[in-house]
């Protein structure tokens, strides 16, 4: 029986409301308007027998003594087949079904089941007549795309129960009954193969959380050799708009070495997604023959012009779905972009709830959020042995491109990885704008063991090469100041190959085919050459020509790098460089 | 017939609040004082309080005069005799004609669903080469043009709305200088672009609130425009105007701010109105490219500051140029070497390295040291490429653009020291 109330105030996208009985906190309320309309909001407050709020949809037309609905029920999701290649608003509706149901533009007020309830899935039995079974436990799986998706007794199962029916290997929708349990107080329950799980609560049905060791390829040079992530690690790029975010990101979510990829577009740009959307149903999967990248996507995408608190909720519904994944023993990245927008909106909120603000109007319990959120990033053991992980990258907009704001800081003190892009580097378009002066990862050593079986000396050769990064810059700022005549050679010299590793190492050249995506054995192999020369003596007459044969040597090694691996180019490239070299 | 209320309880700042039930948010009330009429639009309720934000202002208001609630939000009148017309702030004809009898639509509608949206690559040709040739305009992409107060921004708008491709221009004008707005009416006649303009005007002198209306009016016609299968390119000037009359109904409302007293919703506020631009595949296409003025040149300021992040990329307006380094298109990606001449990548990105190396020899030059023979080679090319590229006044078609970048390039530099990839230098390196 749910309970009722009315609305006694409105402002912005809050509403207060009376109720009659009780309400939980952040349970879900109906608002039912004038038009017919039923708008879905959030307690997020409550006080004597008033409540707070938070309205997901546009609130035009709310009037005082509107009816509302509580529902007891926590905001979920539902979890089961057929979450790949959809793509989702922060509510989990179906995007692509509410524009067949709505035309153009969103509709406030329609909510369409997440999951296709008239597909039918493959089933294949695991668990048995007369198992005891309890939440998480595998009943069975399904194939989908490449998967073996598990279905799992519902997380929030509770107790202990005995397996008194199972269904046959068949053809089953997701709402179809495939096993019945008894618990011990003798009452059945009967299973399907999707559940819900509120979407604030983390899944935790695993054995053991382990530290993430094994490195996440990107692809990107700069993250992979100089600032990794790990799989089941957190990494955060802030940048100034304009510094290249959307472009790492979308090159991340392409190349990623991962079984899944979740791209929550968070108050973002619709257009970004849409690239997202529209090319990776034609873009092959580049670990999988013959699939192609949507089928291992999920897209939630809120963007920027769409109901705020939808927005705040989005992120939420992205890593949810991502520890389901994860409770598969897949390894799954989350790609937030961006977090900023989920921290105003939360500002936005607390703003109208009229709570004392911390630095620059954000709520005092913003670090809280952040540090709960990214947490939800681990590497763990399941019951089943098998490794599972979700990792995250997620991206800051700091205003004003200053990274002492709260929403980077906060970030910052909880990430295992900095990459700071800056103005500098994407003015001089030099990108990926990652800044080797400014960013870090405490992968490098976390993984030490793992990175030093790409290349012998792995983790201590990129180290001396950032010391030559550090000390070009260096050379580069007395330069500055006393001119290139009041430098001596070998320290132009050293500016010149600080350049050079930047040029042809650090930077690359997304929209380049072979150059945008690079294996770690290519990385490997670029790299040991490119660390060789670094410590060549540069026999060079004057600084003009030490110029020349920087010039000469960068252009060589940017035609090697566009060069497909180990192609005919690749080694006549190579060819020239070697001896180049040697002469 | 609805109830006239009599009796407003307090006005402060563009603010007014009276008792009234049945009223709902962003429901349009009439405001009748003697001789004077204004509109209101319901911004928050609390039990029986409901609190209006006055569009023309509050000066002279009296606690006794007229409210009468409309029972419906905003409208703006949309149809084919809307083109060649002028409106105020609030949709009322400036231009002496007659009141549109065309249907009335709703305005600050629905977002458009992100699963209808295709990915844009047609180009908008403005013949100005640092548009086409280094940011290139695409087809309903968002684009502030970043300027301070004096520079020829609104010159700019004017000529890129006369020389684009577009079926349709709406100007939506925040604050508009009187002799601005004369020029715009002006340029607009004179070219003979003026049948298919539209014109939303909220000038300096009118209500600062009344702003407020502006961009949703011109943009909610916009999308109907854009619906029926035109091209539509929505000029938009000065969106600062804009937010700094949210600010000032946010701090009447009391409510926290959040970064030099603006309100914490500005990054939603704005990118409501600047996500309205859209290709509707099959259809028409919305285009927005709008004026932020950066207070104190300072881009890190607010405004441009969340525009910068909302929009596809930005002009810097400075010193009469387009700057090259500040300057972005986010979506030339799309139609750079691929709509465009095969060589438009490399030769975007090499000319705008090497202006970049240009600069550093500058400041080297103004630092007081000697000067290297490279130094002076960038030097030279640095102010060719000034001369031939970044003057606003240079008007030419991409092809023409690029044939003259590869002649700058012939001129100072061997084709080695610029890093072109051996195979464009082959096909395009002016021979002697």
């Amino acid at each position: 029986m749910p309970v009722n109330g009315k609305v006694v105030a409105a402002y912005g996208n809050m509403v207060t409301a009376s109720f009659d009985e009780s309400v939980r906190q952040n349970e879900v309320a109906y608002i039912l308007t004038a038009d017919g309309s039923r708008l879905k909001s959030e307690v997020i407050r409550v006080r004597g027998n008033l409540c707070n709020a938070q309205v997901f949809e546009d609130t035009e037309g709310i009037k005082v003594g509107d009816h509302v609905e509580f529902t007891g029920d926590l905001l979920i999701v539902e979890l089961g087949p057929g979450l790949l290649k959809q793509i989702y608003d922060g509510l989990q509706n179906p995007l692509p079904k509410l524009a067949e149901r709505t035309g153009l533009f969103l509709k406030r007020g329609i909510y369409i089941e997440s999951l296709d309830r008239s597909v039918k899935w493959d089933f294949t039995p695991e668990a048995k007549v007369g198992d005891q079974i309890q939440a998480g436990d595998i009943l069975g799986w399904v194939p989908e795309g490449k998967f073996k998706h598990q279905i799992f007794v519902p997380f929030s199962f509770i107790g202990r129960a005995e397996i008194v029916k199972m269904a046959e290997p068949g053809s089953y929708t997701v709402e179809e009954t495939v096993a019945e349990v008894r618990d011990e107080f003798g009452k059945t329950t009967a299973l399907n193969m999707f559940q819900r799980w509120p979407i604030k609560i983390p899944l935790r049905h695993y054995e053991e959380r382990l530290l993430p060791v094994d490195p996440l390829v990107t692809g990107c040079r700069i993250v992979d050799s100089f600032y990794p992530v790990a799989k089941g690690g957190t990494a955060c790029i802030p940048g100034p708009f304009g510094s290249g975010k959307t472009v790492l990101q979308q090159l991340i979510s392409r190349y990623a070495d991962v079984d899944i990829i979740i791209v929550a577009a968070c108050g973002e740009r619709a257009g970004e997604v849409v690239e997202t959307l529209r090319e990776f149903p034609h873009l092959q999967d580049p670990y999988s023959e013959g699939r192609t990248l949507i089928e291992r996507t999920v897209i939630i995408c809120n963007t920027s012009s769409m109901p705020v608190a939808a927005r705040e909720a989005s992120i939420y519904t992205a890593i949810t779905i991502g520890e389901y994944y994860r409770q598969m023993g897949l390894h799954v990245l989350l790609l937030a972009d961006s977090t900023s927008r989920w921290a105003q909106a939360l500002r936005e909120m607390s703003g109208r709830l009229e709570e004392i603000p911390g630095e620059e109007a954000f709520p005092a319990y913003l670090q809280s959020r952040i540090a709960e959120f990214y947490e939800r990033a681990c590497c763990v053991r399941l019951k089943s042995g098998k490794i599972g992980s979700v990792s995250v990258i997620g991206t800051v907009s700091p205003a004003g491109g200053n990274f002492e704001e709260p929403v980077t800081q906060g970030t910052l003190a909880v990430v295992g990885a900095f990459h700071g892009l800056t103005w500098a580097r994407s003015n001089a378009r030099r990108f990926p704008a990652i800044d080797p002066l400014i960013s870090w990862s405490k992968y490098l050593e976390q993984m030490a063991e793992k990175l030093d079986k790409i290349a012998p000396d792995w983790v201590a050769k990129i180290k001396a090469a950032q010391k030559i990064i550090f000390e070009g810059n260096e050379v580069r700022k007395r330069m500055d100041v006393v001119g290139e005549e009041g430098t001596s050679l070998a320290d132009f010299i050293l500016t010149l190959k600080a350049e050079f590793l930047d040029a042809v190492y650090l930077q690359q050249n997304a929209f380049d085919k072979v150059d945008a995506y690079n294996t770690m054995e290519r990385q490997a192999y670029s790299f040991d050459k490119v660390f060789n020369l670094m410590h060549k003596e540069i026999k060079a007459k004057d600084k003009d020509d030490a110029r020349n044969i920087f010039f000469r040597l960068t252009s060589l090694f940017k035609n090697w790098n566009s060069s497909v691996w180990e192609s005919d180019d690749f080694k006549r490239f190579e060819g020239q460089i070697n001896s180049f070299i040697a002469g | 017939m609805r109830q006239i209320i009599t009796k407003i309880d307090e006005i402060t700042g563009n603010i007014a609040t009276l008792k009234s039930a049945g009223v709902g948010l962003k429901e349009l009330a009439v405001i009748e004082s003697p001789g004077r009429t204004t509109l209101g639009q319901v911004i928050s309720l609390n039990g029986e309080n409901v609190t209006l934000q006055v569009f023309g202002g509050t000066k002279g208001l009296s606690t006794k005069d007229q409210v009468r609630f409309l029972g419906h939000p905003m409208r703006v009148k949309y149809g084919e005799s809307l083109l060649g017309r002028i409106f105020n702030g609030s949709g009322v004809p400036i231009d002496g004609g007659p009141e549109p009898v065309e249907e009335d639509i709703p305005i600050g509608g629905p977002s458009f669903n992100p699963a209808n949206r295709i990915i844009p690559k047609q180009m908008i040709r403005t013949n100005i080469p640092m548009i086409d040739l280094f940011n290139s305009l695409v087809v309903s992409q968002k684009l502030p043009i970043f300027s301070i107060p004096g520079e020829p921004y609104n010159q700019l708008l004017a000529r890129v709305g006369m020389q684009a491709e577009a079926d349709i221009i709406i100007l939506g004008a925040m604050g508009l200088k009187f002799d601005d707005f004369t020029f715009f009416r002006r340029t607009f006649d004179a070219s003979g672009v003026m049948n298919r303009v539209i014109m939303f005007v909220h000038l300096a002198s009118d209500p600062v609130v009344e702003c407020l209306l502006v961009p949703d009016m011109a943009l909610a016609a916009a999308e109907r425009f854009a619906e029926a299968g035109k091209r539509v390119l929505v000029l938009l000037t000065d969106m600062t105007n804009f937010a700094d009359s949210m600010k000032e109904i946010s701090i009447s409302m009391e409510q926290i701010p959040s970064n030099r007293g603006y309100p914490g919703d500005l990054y939603s506020q704005l990118a409501s109105r600047y996500e309205k631009a859209v290709d509707i595949g099959g259809m028409g296409s919305i285009t927005i490219l709008a004026v932020t003025t950066m207070p104190g040149d300072d881009v890190t300021h607010p405004i441009p500051d969340n525009t910068g992040y909302i929009t596809e990329g930005q002009f810097y307006l400075r010193h009469g140029v387009i700057d090259p380094f500040g300057s972005l298109s986010r979506l030339k990606q799309n139609v750079v070497s691929k709509v465009t001449r095969k060589d438009h990548n490399d030769i975007m990105n090499t000319m705008i390295r090497l202006y970049s190396d240009c600069r550093e020899s500058r400041n080297k030059i103004a630092m007081g040291f000697k000067v290297s023979r490279w130094d002076e080679t960038l030097l030279a090319y640095g102010d060719d490429f000034q001369k031939e590229m970044m003057d606003l006044n240079v008007n030419m078609s991409i092809e023409a653009a690029l044939d003259k970048c590869w002649e700058i390039l012939a001129k100072h530099f061997e084709p080695m020291q610029t890093g072109l990839k051996d195979q464009l230098v082959a096909e395009f390196w002016p021979k002697k």
